[in-house]
């Protein structure tokens, strides 16, 4: 009905934040001294970037099939569970139930993909220290 | 069926990115937009599932084939949005050169 806007709502979300994460991350840069020992990570902005990409990538996709089965309209108001509140309770129990279902499943995966990204950069970056060690 | 359709596209693509020394056709940005999908049809599926029990697993024909044109779809555009985001960005500067030219 319109259980993909509550992933939208999240990527709206993660987007301002990975804005505001990426222009910290800047600033940080600018202000280091370039002396510091270069440690390879991944940014935090980054990772927050394919979360939302994630997101976004659903909801647009999600959104298409709810056009496809005439849940979603192009005239107010949009949804064609509002015309009536016994069809507007549904859906608002369905955003309550499988919308925050599919909001912590992207975000769980995406918490997964973000360990799974730093363990493997971190193993190449072992790798790396202990060649340099044997040179 | 839509579900089958877009996780297939979904490793097919990630498989391709896997393979190819970098990423200037943006293919991870096809990847999240199909793991995505995927994901949330997941969670639909498990919902649909919680609810029609073992009826979901035997769908009508006419269902099927309905689910099918949608997954066929769906898989289309989410490759327009990509080759159009591709030409927008053009990180190998080709449209630039081929508008320059013209």
């Amino acid at each position: 009905m319109a259980c993909f806007l509550v992933p939208a709502a999240e990527a709206v979300v993660v987007k301002a934040v990975e804005k505001m994460v990426k222009k910290s991350e800047a600033e940080a840069v600018l202000s280091a001294d370039g002396n510091e020992e270069k440690e390879i990570k991944i940014p935090f902005s980054r990772k927050l970037n394919w979360l939302s990409n994630m997101l976004i990538g659903g909801v647009i996709l999600l959104l298409f099939e709810h056009i496809w089965h005439g849940e979603v309209v192009p005239w107010f108001p949009f949804l064609t569970a509002m015309s009536s509140p016994s069809e507007t309770a549904a859906m608002l129990l369905e955003m309550s139930t499988a919308g925050v279902c599919m909001a912590v499943l992207v975000t769980v995966v995406w918490a997964v993909m973000c360990f799974a990204a730093d363990s493997i950069v971190n193993r190449k970056n072992r790798k790396s220290l202990v060649k340099g060690v044997e040179e | 069926m839509t579900l089958l359709i877009t996780v297939f596209a979904a490793v097919i693509v990630t498989a391709i990115w896997y393979f190819r020394k970098n990423d200037e056709m943006q293919l991870l940005t096809l990847c999240f937009l199909y793991w995505g999908a995927s994901i949330m049809w997941l969670v639909d599926a498990v919902f649909e599932y919680i609810g029609d029990g073992a009826a979901f697993f035997s769908p009508a024909l006419e269902d099927m084939l309905n689910d099918t044109y949608l997954g066929l779809s769906v898989v289309a555009l989410g490759l327009v949005i990509w080759i159009v985001k591709l030409l927008i960005t053009d990180p190998k500067g080709s449209v630039r050169m081929a508008l320059r030219k013209g």
